[in-house]
């Protein structure tokens, strides 16, 4: 469903991501880990058509993102790391505004966006305007949104950063069922260890743009003789925190950069 | 169809939310009315020239289109930073139709600002010759809207923040609007001026709107028209080629 080779992106002189292959099956649950700053958003970026790549290749969906981005984007949903919600309209607008680029029928679209907004406990303020909402609101209408089309393939950039153990437990269950119903792929990153490891059938662990390991929880752990992911993530990577480390969120560092860059 | 008319229903919704957007972008134009319609009307008629409110009126109605349409093609950087334009860019839609979408929607907004402008003037004693020729505009204000629209998408792909901005406005806008003939007629202007003016799409925007509100112009209507529509289809295209090229 997802196949990776030798992908290279460059900012600059910099390496994001440095010759990173890897594949994903269809049906399948893979996380990829690695701290802040490693490469995994700027990866998702590429396999989402947002970014071009530096050199290697893509496939999604047996598409190429550079060369057929319109077959590729029909066939994955995303749910980003920061932020990308308009303000101005209410939640309800917000998902409309969804279906109605992904081509949901009309029909199906009301029904699905009742469900989902219910899902995520927004229902009853649906017609609210999203700049009024909390920020666990807002990451909660962005999951509900990125589910709304069901996707073959669905990207989470850390999807649960932020939200409290109940609102997490709720969406895994949820995107487990739509796994195993629809047969559904899902990718995504996060932080937090037990997460990757009650949820993922295959991990990918990369640090400073280069992957360092793949396989199984249980595998990463006989390979690095520990008894947890989160010893064998620190194991694989390192114990020195990330450059990145003060805010894990592009528009974090987005603002600092240009800070620093004006003086 | 249907995904162009929910971008351009964004920013439609976006425009009318936004109370104070309207508001403040009415305030120059009634500065200028006021301050230009009745500081330099006298002097204008003794040179025989005749009413200046009628005459200032249509270059009014161009500036709040121009100010408000090449604003609304920014606005993309806000969307850019904001992060949604990420969620339209993932989305299953040709960049074209997000482009046009977008511009319609901006076309609109400056075409209803440019309406109220006209119906502002009004207030201060601006009469257009006939009704038919205040309704006839209208179409002709959208063109320029998009248009302008059109070039500050091309503008917003190219930069990455706010921070060109001030820029834009100092060494693009400013000059478009005070040498399109807007505030002064262009004949019996000095060889040089009138070149920079000609070369300047707004003013074949301002003409036409005089021709069809005041009843006289400079290039005449079919000539405005004809170069409005090819420099709106020639940025059409480039904006869409420029916004297929943006990457977050
Ligand atoms: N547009 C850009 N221009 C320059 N450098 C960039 C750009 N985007 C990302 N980078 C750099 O590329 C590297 C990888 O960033 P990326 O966002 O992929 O990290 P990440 O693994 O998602 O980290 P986090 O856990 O903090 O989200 C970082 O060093 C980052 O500063
Ligand atoms: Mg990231």
């Amino acid at each position: 469903m997802i196949e990776v080779k030798n992908l290279t992106k460059k900012f600059g002189d910099f390496f994001a991501v440095d010759d990173v292959s890897f594949h994903v099956k269809k049906g399948e649950i893979f996380a990829f880990l690695g701290p802040n700053g490693a490469g995994k958003s700027t990866t998702i970026k590429m396999l989402t058509t947002l970014l071009h790549p530096t050199s290697g290749g893509i496939r999604i969906n047996q598409h190429d993102p550079v060369t057929e981005p319109d077959e590729v984007r029909r066939s994955f949903g995303i749910i980003f790391q920061d932020p990308s919600l308009d303000d101005e309209l209410t939640a309800w607008e917000n998902m409309e505004f969804h279906g109605v680029l992904y081509d949901v029928p009309d029909k199906l679209r009301g029904e699905r966006i009742e469900q989902l907004l219910k899902f995520v406990e927004l229902w009853d303020r649906k017609d609210n305007l999203v700049k009024e909402f909390s920020g666990g609101m807002k990451r909660r209408l962005e999951i509900a949104r990125g589910l709304l089309h069901h996707p073959k393939i669905i990207f989470l950039d850390e999807p649960t950063l932020g939200l409290d153990p109940q609102t997490r437990n709720h969406m895994w269950t949820y995107l487990r069922d739509l796994n195993e119903k629809e047969g559904t792929t899902i990718f995504f990153t996060t932080h937090y260890m037990e997460e990757a490891d009650k949820i993922a059938e295959r991990i990918a662990i990369i640090d400073h743009g280069k992957i360092v390991a793949t396989g199984t929880s249980a595998e990463l752990k006989e390979q690095t003789k520990t008894e947890s992911l989160e010893d064998a993530f620190l194991a694989l990577t390192g114990k020195t925190i990330r450059e990145e480390a003060a805010g894990p969120n592009d528009f974090m560092r987005m603002a600092r950069r240009q800070w620093t860059k004006k003086r | 169809m249907k995904k162009i008319y929910i971008l351009w229903l964004r920013q439609l919704k976006r425009y009318l939310r936004s109370r104070s957007r309207i508001v403040g972008s009415l305030a120059q134009p009634l500065l200028f009315l006021v301050a230009l319609g009745y500081g330099l009307g006298p002097v204008f008629s003794k040179a025989g020239q005749g009413n200046y409110i009628d005459f200032l009126a249509p270059g009014i109605v161009g500036m709040s289109i121009i100010f408000t349409a090449i604003f609304s093609g920014i606005e993309i950087i806000w969307d850019k930073q904001f992060g949604f334009l990420k969620e339209v860019m993932v989305a299953p839609v040709s960049r074209l139709n997000i482009m046009i979408g977008r511009t319609l929607g901006g076309g609109t907004v400056a075409t209803i600002q440019g309406i109220i402008v006209m119906l502002i003037s009004l207030v201060f004693g601006f009469r257009p010759t006939s009704l038919l020729g205040a309704i006839a505009v209208i179409p002709v204000m959208f063109l320029v809207a998009i248009l302008f629209t059109a070039i500050g998408t091309i503008i917003a792909s190219l930069l990455d923040d706010m921070q060109g901005f001030q820029l834009i406005m100092n060494f693009l806008v400013m000059p478009l609007f005070f040498l399109s003939g807007a505030l002064f007629p262009l004949q019996g202007l000095p060889q040089a001026l009138l070149i920079v003016a000609s070369l300047d799409p707004l003013s074949y925007g301002i003409d036409a709107f005089r021709v069809l509100l005041a009843g006289s112009g400079h290039f005449g209507l079919g000539v405005d028209i004809l170069v409005l529509g090819v420099i709106t289809a020639i940025f059409l295209w480039l904006g869409s080629y420029f916004f297929k090229r943006i990457q977050i």
